[in-house]
């Protein structure tokens, strides 16, 4: 049977697309200026990267800050209102700055190269989409210092705390989500229009690397949730400063309503943030085990159930809030289904590890600490769906430790992963394997130290976001802490590893990986500022 | 790959050891209603199943990482699709999970049931302190953190329960069925104990539901759970369940209690008196945001000390005590003080701190202007 072809994207579109960039040119403008007007993909992938790069250490400074308090039990360094803001901003700066651009740096890079085409579909609002971000962030950063403080009431900004009895500063806070957001939503138009319109001549959608499946969901994702983001903030901005009352008891509003439209976004944002991870798992594993991923068919539906069943799940973060038996038993439900198809992920990348020829370079250990810890935390996901349990847990640690190792060993080691695997491709070097295996060994140290002790306080009573705690807790805490002061650190050994990288190593030829299929490979390495300026021709390989 | 090994050794370690994670102040309480036993057996079963899941899944993981390294000579096959066992893993979870759907229902139908109550009990969220109300029985009190700002502050030693202690617990009979009304004065609250397995949202403008059937007299302990502002962390909860006998002679005494307070409006009161009386109100209630020195923390909280307008107006001041300030984070205490506290507090802040007005503010003109 003759395969069915898409119509292939005429040829046209391509040389549009590099007509906003330095093609049209005859040199690239230097110095600072040449960051803020570039319009190439690689140029503005990596400035995704930096940016979420220090943003990760800036989160992460806050957090030290909140471990360092937490140490042992009294109130020694901060004061309980600035402990709030540095566990809200820790929170905010983690999601929407490190993790997100992050991965978005990623797709950046590595959505043109895996479909062959020579830069994103919109390139000019590409670069518009990152310089909003510095901008978004230094206000965010900025409420800090103003008078009040910054946000003090948690990264999920529940009314009316944070509008009634909100710090002045919090309508910059609002402001500078916004700009996120608009980042963020033409960010995802521009992964949609690239994988729709600028694939290879030939490549048809069942054919496309996991990366660029899962970045596709995930656009689409974004796209359905950030405005509701958006108005549920704009609804914070009337009632501070507007005298409407969306969210204000006493003048007939709703606080409960804030919570469904605030986690209406913030579930399927959820799944943004591990979305892709899955994607970068999926093209690494098959890598180092020398085999084709198992299942991908499966891998796109369940991944595709997986944001589907995101609309569908959002008050399970709500089960105290009082909703009626027949929604709580609804959400109950619909949340324990979405164990099926991320059981069907975890299954699929152990089959392909199954009979393969494995081997452990720097990417894979990452790779393969991601689906044991991101597992765990499926594990204590999957107690939390159990509504009645779910009242114990509710709040405490053990959400914390949950989100955490699906966000940490999750999230944020599958980007890791990402990096140490495409760094050959981005540098022309691979990076030094030595120092990546004590980044890997110190991080995932430090990581469960930090995390796995908190299922117990959580169990015990611990509740979440408490500067101080009774006594019982705190030995937890003092393992949490020295854990968390570890994983700090060595993400310092991951700076040296990526500076070493960029200024020299051991070179790495085009297909930097002997097990790697994609077409990224095919280009030179370091990739040149241009490829695929005539569309590669594509033949499918197993799927 | 030594290194990996030592890995999978640390894991099976850990695994190991998890039984002994069971051990007491390291899991959820077993607690001291039938319902919180169920939810503990809940909670437990579903750990073992993910345990069982956690065992094969990383067992088949770490016998392929082991047994297919390159280093080793393995060849890799070439295997990608096998719908009989994609199925499989699809359904088997399903099943599992409608397993485990069943219990979990039957429990949670079990905890909405707050019908055939014998006792009603308002709790109200307020920052940051607990006010309970015995509905139909002219009792209620506010609820404080009692542990000393200087252990805190690492002043002086800690203290068994740190944190966990407050001036007045809530006081409940054992064997009984006590429904809790539950709502918020001001911001999102939680209200948790362990023991109990009660934890719901008090929320401004809803009125929550839930109940207790507590089989065993003991003091219990728990915290709020939703962020709710500076103190959140200092908002303790304590629950003295004692028998049905001993505790309607509590109530009644508290009753009494009460109506002596109701007597006391009438008639006139020294300043002193006052003094005193208002000194304990507004350490209680006002010293969280206003500060003990009555210093405040500006701009959320306004300084009482040499305040003109709270110095130059006792009736304006009087009536914010009363009524709160909208838009801000004073609430009104129209309900939550009676007469002679209000009377007590206001003449307290009026004379306290170098604010020596002179002024003596009678619980009868509170009463008045209460009743406008």
């Amino acid at each position: 049977m003759a395969p069915k072809l898409p119509p292939q994207p005429p040829l046209e579109h391509s040389s549009a697309a590099t007509a906003g960039g330095a093609a049209a040119h005859h040199a690239p403008p230097r110095g600072m200026l040449r960051w803020l007007l570039t319009t190439n993909h690689k140029e503005i992938g990596s400035l995704y990267l930096i940016f979420s790069l220090i943003m990760f250490f800036i989160g992460g400074i806050f957090a030290m800050v909140v471990r360092a308090e937490l140490f042992q039990p009294g109130l020694q360094l901060v004061n309980p209102d600035f402990f709030n803001q540095m566990t809200t901003m820790h929170g905010l700066i983690m999601v929407f700055g490190a993790v997100m651009p992050g991965f978005v740096g990623l797709a950046n890079w590595m959505v043109p190269l895996q479909i062959g085409a020579p830069d994103m579909a919109l390139p000019r609002l590409n670069n518009f989409s990152f310089w909003l971000l510095p901008i978004a962030f230094l206000l965010l950063l900025s409420t800090l210092l103003m008078p009040g403080g910054g946000p003090d009431f948690g990264w999920t900004f529940y009314a009316p705390l944070s509008t009634t009895y909100a710090p002045p500063s919090t309508t910059f806070f609002i402001l500078s989500l916004h700009m996120a957001g608009i980042s963020s939503i033409l960010g995802a138009i521009n992964i949609i229009a690239t994988i729709l319109n600028l694939r290879a001549p030939g490549m048809r959608l069942m054919d496309m690397p996991l990366f660029v499946w899962t970045w596709l969901i995930t656009a689409f994702l974004l796209i359905a949730v950030m405005p509701v983001l958006a108005g549920v903030i704009t609804m914070m901005l009337m009632d501070i400063n507007f005298g409407t009352s969306f969210f204000n008891a006493a003048g007939g509003g709703d606080p409960v309503l804030f919570q469904h439209l605030f986690w209406f976004f913030g579930h399927p944002e959820v799944y943004i943030m591990i979305l892709p991870a899955f994607g970068i798992v999926s093209a690494i594993i098959p890598t180092f085990a020398r085999k084709p991923l198992f299942g991908y068919a499966s891998m796109v539906y369940a991944t595709a159930s997986i944001a589907l069943l995101s609309f569908l799940v959002w008050a399970h973060h709500m089960f105290a809030v009082g909703l009626p038996l027949v929604a709580e038993l609804f959400f109950m439900y619909t949340t324990m289904l979405i164990a099926v198809p991320t059981g069907v992920k975890v299954f699929n990348w152990i089959t392909t590890l199954f009979r393969g020829s494995i081997s452990f370079e720097p990417p894979m250990l990452f790779a393969l600490a991601f689906v044991v810890l991101f597992t765990i935390g499926g594990f204590s996901g999957l107690m939390l769906a159990i509504a009645p349990a779910d009242f114990q847990y509710h709040d405490t640690y053990f959400v914390v430790a949950h989100f955490h190792y699906v966000l940490v060993p999750g999230a944020v080691f599958a980007i890791m992963a990402g990096v140490y695997y495409w760094l050959p491709k981005w540098t022309g070097h691979y990076p030094n394997v030595r120092l990546s295996q004590w980044h890997f060994w110190l991080s995932v140290i430090g990581v469960n130290l930090t995390f796995f002790p908190m299922h117990f306080s959580g169990l015990a009573g611990m509740p979440r976001r408490i500067p101080d705690y009774a006594l019982q807790f705190a030995d937890f805490n003092l393992v949490s802490s020295l854990g968390a002061f570890l994983f700090g650190a060595s993400q310092l050994v991951f700076v040296a590893v990526v500076v070493l990288c960029v200024r020299g190593g051991e070179k790495a030829p085009a297909k930097a990986w002997d097990g790697a299929e994609d077409l990224e490979w095919s280009v030179p390495s370091p990739a040149p500022l241009h490829t695929f300026d005539t569309p590669p021709t594509f033949s499918p390989h197993v799927h | 790959m030594r290194t990996l090994l030592v890995w999978m050794a640390g894991c099976c370690i850990l695994a190991g050891l998890s039984p002994l994670a069971l051990a007491n102040g390291w899991n959820m309480p077993v607690g001291v209603t039938d319902l919180s036993r169920e939810i503990f057996s809940l909670h437990m079963t579903i750990f073992w199943i993910c345990v069982a899941i956690g065992v094969v899944v990383f067992g088949v993981m770490f016998y392929s990482l082991f047994r297919f390294r390159r280093s080793r000579g393995a060849k890799a096959d070439n295997f990608h699709e096998h719908t009989t066992v994609e199925v499989l893993w699809t359904a088997i979870p399903l099943l599992i999970l409608v397993g485990m759907a069943v219990p979990a229902t039957a429990t949670l139908v079990q905890m909405y049931d707050a019908s055939d109550a014998e006792l009603d009990v308002m709790i109200t969220g307020q920052q940051w302190r607990w006010r309970y109300e015995y509905l139909g029985e002219d009792v209620a009190f506010t609820s404080n953190l009692s542990t000393p700002r200087a252990q805190v502050r690492g002043e002086e030693a800690r203290g068994e329960h740190y944190l966990l202690e407050v001036d007045e617990p809530l006081v409940l009979p054992t064997d009984r069925k006590v429904r809790f009304l539950m709502t918020s004065d001001d911001v999102l609250h939680s209200w948790w104990v362990p023991d109990l397995a009660v934890k719901q949202d008090t929320i401004p403008g809803f009125i929550n539901e839930n109940w207790v059937n507590i089989s065993e007299p003991g003091i219990y302990r728990g915290q709020c759970a939703e962020l709710c502002g500076i103190n959140h962390g200092f908002m303790p909860v304590v629950v003295h369940a004692m028998e049905g006998e001993e505790f309607d002679d509590w109530l009644a005494e508290r009753k009494e209690a009460a109506a002596e307070e109701a007597l006391g409006v009438d008639r006139d009161w020294e300043l002193d008196e006052l003094m005193e009386r208002g000194e304990a109100v507004y350490s209680s209630i006002c010293a969280s945001c206003h500060q003990p020195e009555g210093q405040g923390a500006p701009p959320a909280f306004p300084s009482l000390a040499g305040n003109e307008r709270l110095i130059g107006d006792v009736e304006w001041h009087v009536q914010t005590i009363i009524n709160g300030v909208s838009g801000t984070a004073m609430p009104s205490f129209r309900n939550t003080l009676n007469p002679v506290e209000i009377a007590a507090v206001a003449t307290f802040t009026r004379n306290a701190w170098g604010n020596d007005t002179g002024d003596v503010v009678q619980p009868s003109d509170v009463a008045e202007q209460l009743a406008q």
